[in-house]
């Protein structure tokens, strides 16, 4: 399983995104620890899988973050570090990087690299350094793959999501769920978690 | 040069927001109101379709004014938008926005707005010369579905503020489809939530329904008769419906004697 290099709508085609996820981490206090220290060689979003419930869900935060670099809006570090804060529902930063970030703790690891004019970088040598630096099973950035990994009480929990319990609860009545109910469930989550990425920071 | 150039050929120039100069499906213009203007573009990847509303900055007004208005305006559509979803109201969902920037991305709903199918299926009926009242199921359905959805709406503590049948778009159901005469079937998803508020008054609910009313009243006098049908399934969609429905009725008395004076 290798690097995937991704294009997304509205972003420069300057600005390449690279993505790879690895499973059976065993070195997670070891890059936790590099990025608590700076080291330069480790300028990446290292989220913890387990709370990612799909390709979109990560590629919405990756979405913000250039975007916010883009407009020269960054509110933490860099873009790397953005991504990482993008996927909060609120504006504190320390908060998202530990729920989202890699933690001495992380078993599944999703890794960004955003490309940019003034720090390019390749696809070979993003690899090969992951490769040898990150001890793990590199597996495919798929929805299927993610799925199996997402710790789903705690991503509502984060999210502040029961709506399927609640009293205004997207009823039968009015969502005409197929016999895929379970797949339309999940698609109305990741609507829900999209809206609250999107409207963190909306507070005037 | 990667945007649709039927848009910058077009007879008015219509400004594009700087995310609509960035590498992506060519996007369509599909609706250029006073405030703002829809287009049909895309959301991360380019099979997925999203709804982008612009506001371009005016003009005539002073600059830091204008900037304040449309972040204000962004964000408050957004948010009735996604607490409207969280609780289960039918809207379209929020992707992503830029309020500096004046523009906000929302899930792209397929279908057509109750005014044009609407339309479309009193002038069929006509031509088929059914008599008013007559195998009026399809049309008791979709009024039914539309007094739900607002009441839904209010039960949640959103008002609209400009709920006409424009607002109002029918979204086909995949096991139903369009055609074979389904032409009123769909979902109900209510949209453009620019002048909508959170509002619990009894009177905010009244007047929302009373331009909607008006709106059935003006442009489609035929289902106007209808009316009570929206009214009945509204009563029943939330608690306190029944009071919103008594302030309706002084609601219409003051728009009448307002039509008499003017
Ligand atoms: N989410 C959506 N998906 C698909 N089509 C949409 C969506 N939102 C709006 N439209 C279409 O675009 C039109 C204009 O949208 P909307 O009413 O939100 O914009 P507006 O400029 O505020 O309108 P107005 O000037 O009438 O208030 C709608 O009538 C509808 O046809």
């Amino acid at each position: 399983m290798a690097l995937e290099c991704i294009n997304l709508e509205h972003v420069p085609a300057s600005h390449t995104i690279h993505a790879a996820l690895f499973q059976n981490i065993k070195n997670a206090s070891f890059l936790h620890q590099q990025l608590l220290a700076g080291n330069t060689e480790f300028e990446y979003a290292l989220i913890d899988a387990s709370v990612i419930i799909s390709r979109l869900h990560a590629l919405a935060a990756i979405y913000r973050a250039v975007n916010d670099l883009l407009g020269n809006k960054l509110r933490s570090r860099n873009v790397h570090s953005e991504i990482v804060f993008s996927l909060s529902p609120n504006n504190n930063i320390a908060e998202s990087f530990r729920r989202f970030g890699i933690s001495p703790e992380t078993t599944s690891l999703l890794v960004i690299k955003v490309s940019t004019p003034s720090s390019p970088a390749a696809g070979e040598d993003i690899q090969s350094h992951l490769s040898k630096v990150v001890d793990g099973e590199q597996v495919d950035f798929s929805d299927g793959v993610l799925r199996a990994m997402t710790d789903m009480v705690r991503v509502k929990k984060i999210y502040k999501l029961n709506y399927s319990s609640g009293v205004n609860g997207r009823g039968k009545e009015n969502a005409v769920y197929g016999s895929d109910r379970t797949s339309q469930d999940s698609k109305e989550l990741e609507m829900l978690i999209l809206g609250s990425m999107a409207l963190r920071g909306a507070t005037n | 040069m990667e945007v649709d150039t039927s848009l910058s050929q077009s007879s008015s120039p219509v400004p594009l927001p700087l995310i609509l100069q960035r590498p992506s499906v060519p996007a369509i213009l599909i609706a250029q109101g006073a405030e703002a203007l829809l287009f049909r573009s895309t959301y991360l990847l380019p099979s997925l379709p999203c709804a982008l509303k612009y506001r371009p900055s005016k003009p005539y007004r002073h600059p830091t004014l204008d900037l304040r208005l449309t972040k204000h305006r962004i964000l408050s559509e957004a948010r009735v938008l996604t607490k409207c979803r969280r609780e289960g109201v039918p809207v379209p969902g929020v992707y992503a926005l830029d309020e500096g920037a004046g523009w906000m991305m929302i899930e792209w709903v397929d279908g057509e707005v109750v005014r044009i199918r609407l339309n479309e299926w009193l002038s069929r009926r006509a031509q088929e010369g059914v008599p008013q009242g007559v195998e009026d199921g399809k049309l008791v359905g979709l009024m039914r579905r539309i007094g739900s959805a607002v009441g839904r709406m209010h039960g949640v503590g959103v008002v609209h503020g400009d709920l006409t049948t424009s607002n109002l778009m029918l979204r086909p159901v995949p096991a139903e489809g369009v055609n074979g005469g389904g032409m009123l079937d769909g979902e109900i998803v209510l949209i453009d939530f620019g002048l909508a508020s959170q509002s619990t008054q009894d009177e905010d609910r009244a007047v929302d329904l009373y331009v909607l009313e008006r709106a059935f009243g003006s442009t489609h006098s035929k289902a106007e008769s209808l009316f009570t049908e929206v009214l009945g399934a509204y009563e029943k969609s939330f608690k306190g419906a029944n009071i919103v429905l008594k302030k309706l009725e002084e609601v219409r008395m003051r728009g009448r004697k307002r039509s008499m004076l003017g």
